[in-house]
């Protein structure tokens, strides 16, 4: 995937490839942390930036691995990263913003469990990107959490004041949301390259 | 432990709190690798793998695991087993490791492997622990072969690999799509909750 | 689940039977032993089988692709035109730069060249589209084409791929019987590159006529030929007398 330029990857993850609602990660906090748009929005932003710092991690670390003929710790110091990055965002958040920081209350020490964050980190490895193509990956796909999440969160916020009956709600009705927002993605295919 | 309380242990796992349509857990490999029957059930059985023994060793340690970080010991357990199941995957079968994908690796992930460890596995012994472990094991399996079944049948018109139709039949595409995941996920919580509340309407009535 | 930040909770709590520090660290330094230990191990168990399983996929991917072949080797060529058999560069891997690439020649009982195989993948609709093609070079074209992984749509993608005989488009697959890869006259790329073109529209030799309703996969593997071929041709061909008869 090494002839695809940076931006291609970016767009792509975001649209043709959302992590949701294309690849079928961070599903819990998706269809757990969806139900309003307040809480969303930050969820979305935590993760993509605990994405981000996984992913500059990794790709540091992939090198260090490779030099040491280390590889197959790689998973078990990915998530080791992945852990430490929650917990410096925990820190710096707590520190900067605790306002934020008590927003977010349990959800931020779940983004550890997201897979998305991991899947960033396993993905550019095995694709070889290089920093920059790894960057706009990290990037877009935590944009595309986001949207996705922030797409749910708004439709759900309006269901509530609808007349749904009750054997649907909850999770089966998030899931039925989920497919048809995964449908009208699906018209994004090829954007990206 | 008495007997009938461990296979109280053993079953609880497999229908009262089935991961995936109970406690709906571990939804990410739930929708993304049941396209097809076998990808579901070897998918369950790589995570009943990591499951049993990452719950065994948690167990066999749980006494001098320090507290404050048992969080990240039973993730390095986890992750310590996950590496071994993605070797041996790739060393039985590279067309299955290729469907699988990165998926293997995101076993480490899977909330319903940490809930146990944390819930039962570091409170309980080796043994129960693992019978625990296996019958969550096999209530995971249990999910995602009723969404891989379903999804490759109406999907692809087949079982296993096994055609089931003759070839005029129009497999109905988006079952193997990432919607399709969704909405037959979405409609078995709906079969479960309609299953349960019926239930309930029948012992208020009793 | 419970908290997963224990730090915090550290603060909260009165700071009683908190382990000593030099224990939390024995235990965790056992713990790190044990699973690298179980890491090691599986890795070692595992090491011969992983390999062999990949070298037998590639080689049925080459007979396939070339199926007049009676012995195959495998080749790197690096960027100063040097072709070294796999199995030398793999034994001292540091005796040779690393960019490389890999192909397959492919020889009959006699020994005398037949053609070349090689990879090339690009990304399809779902995920990275892999083939194999055969490049012949009487003809100067590819004569021959499967796919080693795909995850396309079922039924709609998966028609570009051979090894599913009973859905594979054979009009898709005539498009590689001689598909044109001739090099320009300064050697350096394909005179023309290849391209697929929308179903129907096929007018020159290295273009690939789509399948209808499965251009991206189709495009995609149209994308991984020419990326693969533009890489590799140039440097294989002006040297394929090194490589004619098969080494003993």
């Amino acid at each position: 995937m090494n002839d695809v330029s940076a931006f291609q990857l970016f767009i792509g993850v975001i649209l043709a490839n959302n992590f949701v609602l294309a690849t079928f990660l961070g599903l819990c906090p998706f269809l757990g942390v969806s139900g309003r748009l307040d809480s969303a929005l930050p969820m979305g932003i935590a993760t993509t930036f605990v994405i981000l710092v996984a992913s500059i991690c990794a790709y540091g670390l992939n090198i260090l691995l490779v030099m040491l003929n280390l590889e197959f710790l790689r998973l078990i110091s990915y998530i080791v990263i992945i852990a430490s990055a929650v917990q410096l965002v925990e820190m710096v958040l707590k520190k900067y913003s605790p306002t934020l920081f008590r927003a977010l209350g349990i959800y931020l020490p779940l983004i550890t469990t997201n897979c998305a964050v991991l899947y960033v980190a396993v993905n550019q490895t095995s694709n070889n990107f290089s920093f920059v193509q790894a960057l706009s990956y990290a990037l877009g796909g935590g944009i595309g959490f986001t949207l996705a999440l922030v797409l749910m969160a708004s439709v759900r916020e309006r269901l509530q004041l609808s007349n749904v009956p009750t054997l649907v709600q909850g999770t089966a009705l998030s899931l039925m949301l989920g497919g048809i927002l995964s449908l009208c993605f699906m018209g994004f295919a090829g954007v990206g390259g | 432990m008495s007997t009938s309380t461990t296979l109280e242990q053993f079953m609880e796992g497999i229908w009262k709190q089935n991961p995936t349509f109970v406690m709906v857990l571990g939804m990410c490999p739930t929708l993304a690798v049941t396209t097809s029957a076998i990808n579901a059930l070897s998918m369950g059985a790589a995570t009943l793998f990591v499951l049993v023994f990452s719950c065994w060793l948690i167990s066999v340690m749980r006494n001098i695991i320090p507290k404050e970080v048992r969080i990240a010991t039973y993730v390095v357990i986890i992750a310590t087993f996950v590496t071994v199941v993605d070797y041996a995957i790739q060393a039985i079968s590279l067309k299955l490791y290729d469907a699988l994908g990165a998926f293997i690796s995101l076993i480490v992930v899977n909330c319903i492997i940490l809930g146990r460890a944390e819930a039962h596995a570091s409170k309980n012994t080796p043994l129960n622990a693992m019978l625990n472990a296996t019958g969550v094991g096999i209530g995971f399996i249990i999910g995602l072969l009723s969404l891989g079944v379903v999804r490759e049948v109406l999907g692809a018109g087949k079982l296993f690999g096994v055609s089931l139709f003759g070839a005029n039949f129009q497999p109905w595409v988006v079952m193997v799509l990432p919607p399709g995941g969704f909405f037959v996920l979405g409609c078995w919580l709906l079969i479960f909750a309609a299953w349960e509340r019926r239930k309930q309407k029948k012992e208020s009535t009793q | 689940m419970t908290e997963l930040n224990t730090q915090t909770s550290e603060e909260a709590a009165p700071p009683k039977a908190a382990t000593p520090t030099g224990s939390m660290i024995a235990t965790l330094g056992l713990v790190a032993a044990i699973c690298g230990l179980i890491i090691v191990g599986a890795y070692q168990l595992t090491l011969d089988a992983v390999e062999q399983n990949k070298v037998i996929k590639e080689r049925r991917a080459v007979e396939k692709v070339m199926p007049d072949a009676k012995s195959v080797v495998g080749y790197y060529v690096f960027d100063d035109q040097k072709i070294e058999p796999v199995e030398n560069v793999d034994k001292e891997p540091k005796k040779y730069p690393a960019a490389k690439l890999k192909f397959f020649a492919g020889y009959d009982a006699a020994g005398t060249l037949l053609g070349i195989a090689a990879e090339g993948s690009a990304k399809g609709y779902a995920d990275q589209v892999r083939v194999m093609f055969a490049y012949s070079e009487a003809c100067q074209c590819i004569n021959g084409m499967t796919v080693v992984s795909m995850k396309e749509t079922p039924g709609i993608g998966d028609k570009a791929d051979p090894t599913k005989e009973d859905i594979v488009d054979k009009q898709f697959m005539k498009n590689f019987v001689a598909l044109d890869v001739k090099l320009a006259q300064d050697m350096k790329a394909l005179a023309n590159e290849v391209k697929t073109v929308k179903h129907g529209r096929k007018a020159n030799p290295w273009e690939i006529d789509a399948i209808a309703g499965a251009t991206i996969t189709s495009k995609a593997i149209g994308k991984g030929i020419n990326a693969s071929a533009q890489a590799l041709l140039p440097k294989v061909v002006p040297n394929l007398d090194k490589i004619r008869s098969k080494k003993p």
